[in-house]
């Protein structure tokens, strides 16, 4: 292991150096089949059940460009206010690794569908940053490796490799940003709220899952400095493996530290790829880039140019959907909310979460109570973003149902969202396998009151002498007996009418 | 020899529907014949006898059922060049890289083929990755031309062209990226046609170049070649570059070519094709055949294609370059031979020490060439100007189809040279594709066609024939007719001359 990297205080590097920054995104579409073939690309298949002749670069396999991943493309490039070419082609990226069936990657090249577009991004005190984008272009994506052995989980020095096909050919959309320069201190909150916002877009555009823990989303950032009187960029590193929100803003700021430090005493910068650990926030050197790679881009001669008619476009343009920023607006108003209360629930990620919860028919109080308290705390503990959850909108406002129409108590209701979060299924399955229905049986209600009444002959005694409080006692012992499943107003009311009886 | 395989597929297909003989019997007489001279010949890399027989006894049920045949090829027996993938065989493409490898799934062609009832006899040998124009770079040996055994059968298919040639088969298929179907076919005295690119499904042929791979009928007759391209032709989902238009009506063109009539169809000599390095037995034939097509009616014109001699130039650009990707996949992780992997080495050793041990020299050249012209500050020199000589060469041949309906020539330059000739000199052996290497460029269709056996050395000559792109009615017209004329004043096919062999039991 090298040693631990000199970092330069943060202040200080804002005063001598002014960051640039180059975020690079890919996107693995929610399409129903891959890139080029008929295989499906849902997520946590058996290794190697979802790949066929095609995906598996057989020898004589041909690919097919699957429309809807073009459309879905070229919507992405509309949202993002791009161009769209109105004549492109594919290429090929030679290059060998054994996760790549064929040993080229069919991407696109000097020819990508969407360029020169831009996306604003409103950082969390309300400031908005314009974010131009370069390019957005079609690939597939490379299968997955699992190098086991060695010291480094790569392919260097494992003792073998497992290789799983399913991901290879699952079409991905690569969107390049701009020089993103004039940030200074706010250059890793402006990388964290672009990645931030393009989710929400992808979201909204209802293409990805848009999931960085799964991968669907994936984050390069490159970084340089330039010193404040220079007039040309420096030397740029490429950071990989940045698979949270929050890794992106720490990743982007490690760089601007770990360069000055090298730059200030008299070094240079080395172009390679470095690695993001999450667990230190260090990035740490990878692949040097010294003398890049040469991918024998050319024209892929198996497929024919894709030449999206004027009219196709306009049509795809109907299909997009409200903004997020335009749409949170209108949610503001429709909330009553404050700018405060607004942001709040913006930098926890939760008004998207929040408004899909209301669609799928909870109230507006209540999907805002369940998103900034129990799931929020969950999120957080957990070390994930709020999306990230594996509890969709659709599925607590189901819960929130329940609790509507008596089905669960809020705690209940608590207990039937932390089983959907541990994977138990959909909220009906958990309530049905933990049984959390509210007992309305009222004879053993009942039963449980007499019991317990019976078993506490001075509180009953009590009650009966008109210390109504004196009932909390017996209540909570009937709440014990039914394991919490009753309705603790329904049970307050029974102890009164039985110790009167 | 069995008369049953001397017969044309036209001919086999009617005696089989008029229950005269079976398709059992006749591919049991391909399947002796092959057993008999495929020793000397080496035709085949696989021999698929039970399933070949299968198949035949599918078409016999559904005579005796009285059902509609499937094809007018219905029973017909077919040797397959062993680019092209089909189940329960192995596919190598001649090389050691493959060897053993058995395809998961079958070509489109193949599908098509079993659909219409017509009987797989085997996988038949080619230059390795079909890069070659003899069959000499295939890692099994090589294949001997049955007009003369010490010579070549073309290349790259040259399995197929034998095969056809020694009565093993009396259909094949070939695949052509710069002639591989139609030298093959000049040399052995057979018929050999490469469809309009896009014309006939990739789908399952191993890729050589994508930008030029095209699948064709190859077969003793014009007629037979022409019922085998409406079976395999057509539109392929699953291959991207395939044309959505319908299979030319070439069976109902040979009908009218047959008539003899060529009046008002205006024949192309292309000028360049004559000069140096054309044996002067082939300019004879040549000559011959112009005179004959003359004498059909057609009015013969000479048209200028200036750009034409770059085409090898370019072609030895563009092809190399993209085999070089397509054969990256060959790299020891999921099929195929591997090589050193001693649970020590690397991924990246082992793919290396396979490569090097599973692709010949011919291969390997190729992959470097294409490597070298793909690479950044070389690639606008390279690949970037092949490709603007393409352009060029379409142009020309547009300019040339203002003046002419087709174009014909030699379709080689020589007559099938010696075993081992020029297997230490690329570039003679590139030479013999000069005159096939243009229509491959631009996409359009072309066949060869037997004209006579040269005066020099008595071994067979083609007839190159070339079209526009989808127009390869006008060409067969024109092969049809001339067929017939050359049969009428030779007394019989051309093919009815090549020597007996010598049976191996
Ligand atoms: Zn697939």
């Amino acid at each position: 292991m090298t040693a631990a990297a000199e970092l330069m205080d943060y202040d200080e590097v804002i005063s001598k150096f002014d960051p640039v920054l180059g975020l690079e995104v890919h996107v693995e579409l929610s399409t129903a089949t891959k890139m080029f073939c008929g295989c499906p690309v849902t997520f946590g298949g058996e290794p190697n059940t979802q790949v066929c002749p095609t995906c598996l670069g057989l020898p004589g396999a041909l690919p097919v460009v699957n429309a809807n991943a073009v459309a879905s493309a070229i919507r992405i490039g509309l949202a993002l206010n791009c161009e769209i070419a109105e004549w492109c082609r594919f290429a090929r990226k030679n290059y060998f690794y054994p996760d790549m069936p064929k040993n080229f990657q069919t991407s696109q090249y000097d020819e990508p569908i969407a360029f020169n577009g831009w996306l604003d991004v409103e950082l969390e005190d309300g400031t908005v940053v314009r974010v131009d984008i370069e390019r957005a272009h079609m690939e597939e994506d490379t299968g997955k490796s699992l190098h086991v052995g060695g010291a480094t989980g790569r392919i260097h020095g494992a003792e073998h490799s497992l290789l799983d096909y399913n991901r290879a050919g699952v079409p991905l959309i690569e969107i390049v940003t701009k020089p993103i320069t004039g940030t200074g201190a706010r250059a890793p909150e402006v990388a964290r709220a672009y990645v931030t916002a393009l989710r929400d877009l992808l979201r909204a555009l209802d293409v990805s899952d848009v999931r960085m823990d799964q991968g669907s989303l994936r984050c390069d950032a490159n970084v340089s400095l330039m010193a404040k009187d220079a007039s040309e960029f420096g030397t740029r590193t490429e950071t990989k493996n940045v698979n949270s929100l929050r890794s992106v803003e720490r990743a982007v700021r490690f760089e601007m530290t770990r360069q000055a430090a090298v730059l200030q005493a008299g070094g240079r910068i080395v172009q390679e790829t470095r690695h993001f650990d999450e667990s230190t926030g260090s990035t740490s050197s990878g692949r040097a880039k010294e003398t890049s790679e040469d991918y024998r881009y050319f024209p892929e001669p198996d497929l024919v140019p894709i030449a999206p008619s004027r009219e196709w476009v306009e049509e795809l343009r109907q299909t997009l959907p409200e903004m997020p920023s335009v749409r949170r607006k209108r949610i503001q108003a429709e909330w009553n909310l404050t700018d405060l209360e607004l942001r709040d629930l913006l930098n926890v990620g939760a008004v998207d979460l929040i408004a899909a919860t209301v669609d799928a028919g909870a109230s507006p109080g209540e999907a805002r109570a369940w998103w900034v308290s129990q799931l929020a705390q969950e999120a957080n503990s957990r070390g994930v973003e709020l999306a990230d959850l594996p509890i969709t909108p659709k599925q607590v406002a189901e819960v929130i149902k329940m609790v509507a129409s008596g089905q669960l108590t809020n705690k209940l209701a608590r207990s039937a969202v932390e089983g959907v979060l541990a994977g138990e299924g959909e909220p009906a399955e958990v309530v049905e396998k933990r049984n959390l229905k509210v007992v309305s049986d009222e004879s053993a209600l009942t039963a449980a009151v007499d019991e317990a009444l019976a078993a506490q002959p001075d509180v009953l005694e009590k009650i009966r002498s008109g210390k109504v409080a004196a009932a909390g006692a017996i209540v909570g012992a009937v709440m014990k007996a039914t394991k919490g499943q009753a309705d603790a107003k329904r049970v307050r009311e029974l102890i009164l009418e039985r110790a009167n009886a | 020899m069995s008369e049953l395989t001397r017969l044309t597929a036209a001919e086999l297909a009617a005696k089989i529907q008029a229950k005269e003989v079976s398709a059992v019997e006749v591919a049991q007489a391909h399947l002796d014949r092959i057993a008999d001279v495929d020793p000397a010949v080496h035709a085949f890399l696989h021999v698929s006898a039970e399933s070949a027989l299968a198949q035949a006894r599918a078409v016999d049920e559904d005579v005796a059922a009285g059902n509609q045949p499937a094809s007018p090829l219905a029973g017909v027996p077919l040797a397959l060049k062993d680019v092209v993938t089909m189940q329960g065989a192995p596919t190598t493409c001649g090389s050691k890289m493959l060897e053993g490898w058995h395809p998961p799934y079958d070509a489109t062609i193949t599908t098509k083929m079993l659909e219409a009832g017509i009987v797989i006899l085997g996988k038949t040998n080619m230059d390795e990755f079909a890069m070659g124009s003899s069959t000499e770079n295939s890692a099994y040996g090589p294949t001997r031309n049955p007009w003369d055994l010490d010579r070549i059968p073309g290349g790259s298919g040259g399995g197929s062209s034998a095969a056809l040639a020694a009565f093993e088969a009396p259909l094949a298929i070939g695949t052509d990226t710069g002639g591989s179907i139609r030298q093959p076919g000049a040399v052995t005295g057979t018929v050999g046609v490469k469809p309009t690119y896009g014309g006939v499904s990739r789908y399952g042929l191993v890729a050589f170049s994508s930008s030029l791979d095209q699948a064709g009928p190859c077969a003793r007759t014009v007629m037979d070649a022409a019922l085998l391209h409406e079976v395999i032709g057509g539109h392929d989902p699953l291959d991207a570059t395939s044309i959505d238009e319908p299979v030319p009506a070439v069976v109902q063109a040979v009908r009218e070519g047959s008539i003899g009539d060529l009046r008002g169809l205006k024949i192309g000599v292309v000028k360049e094709f004559s000069g140096d390095g054309y044996e002067p037995g082939v300019m004879v034939s040549f000559n011959e055949a112009v005179e004959r097509l003359r004498s059909l009616g057609a009015e013969i014109v000479e048209v200028s294609c200036p750009h034409f001699k770059y085409a090898l130039s370019a072609y030895y650009l563009i092809a190399p370059s993209e085999c070089s990707s397509n054969l990256a996949r060959f790299d020891a992780m999921r099929y195929g031979i591997r090589v050193g992997d001693n649970g020590e080495r690397s991924a990246e050793e082992v793919m290396s020490l396979t490569r090097d041990a599973g692709f010949g020299p011919e291969v390997k050249r190729r992959i470097m060439i294409g490597t070298y012209a793909l690479s950044s500050g070389y690639y606008d020199a390279y690949y970037g100007s092949a490709q603007k000589v393409r352009t060029l060469i379409k142009r020309d041949f547009e300019a040339a189809y203002e003046k002419a309906d087709v174009l014909v020539s030699p379709t080689t330059p020589t007559t099938a040279f010696p075993l081992g000739e020029r297997t230490d000199n690329p570039m003679a052996m590139y030479l013999a594709d000069l005159c096939t290497i243009p229509a491959s460029l631009a996409g359009h269709p072309a066949m060869s066609v037997p004209s006579r056996l040269s005066g020099v050395d008595g071994l067979p000559v083609g007839l190159q024939i070339m079209a526009p792109a989808l127009q390869e009615t006008r060409m067969y017209r024109v092969a049809a007719a001339y067929e017939v004329a050359r049969n009428e004043a030779d007394g019989g096919p051309l093919i009815n001359r090549v020597p007996e062999l010598e049976v191996a039991r």
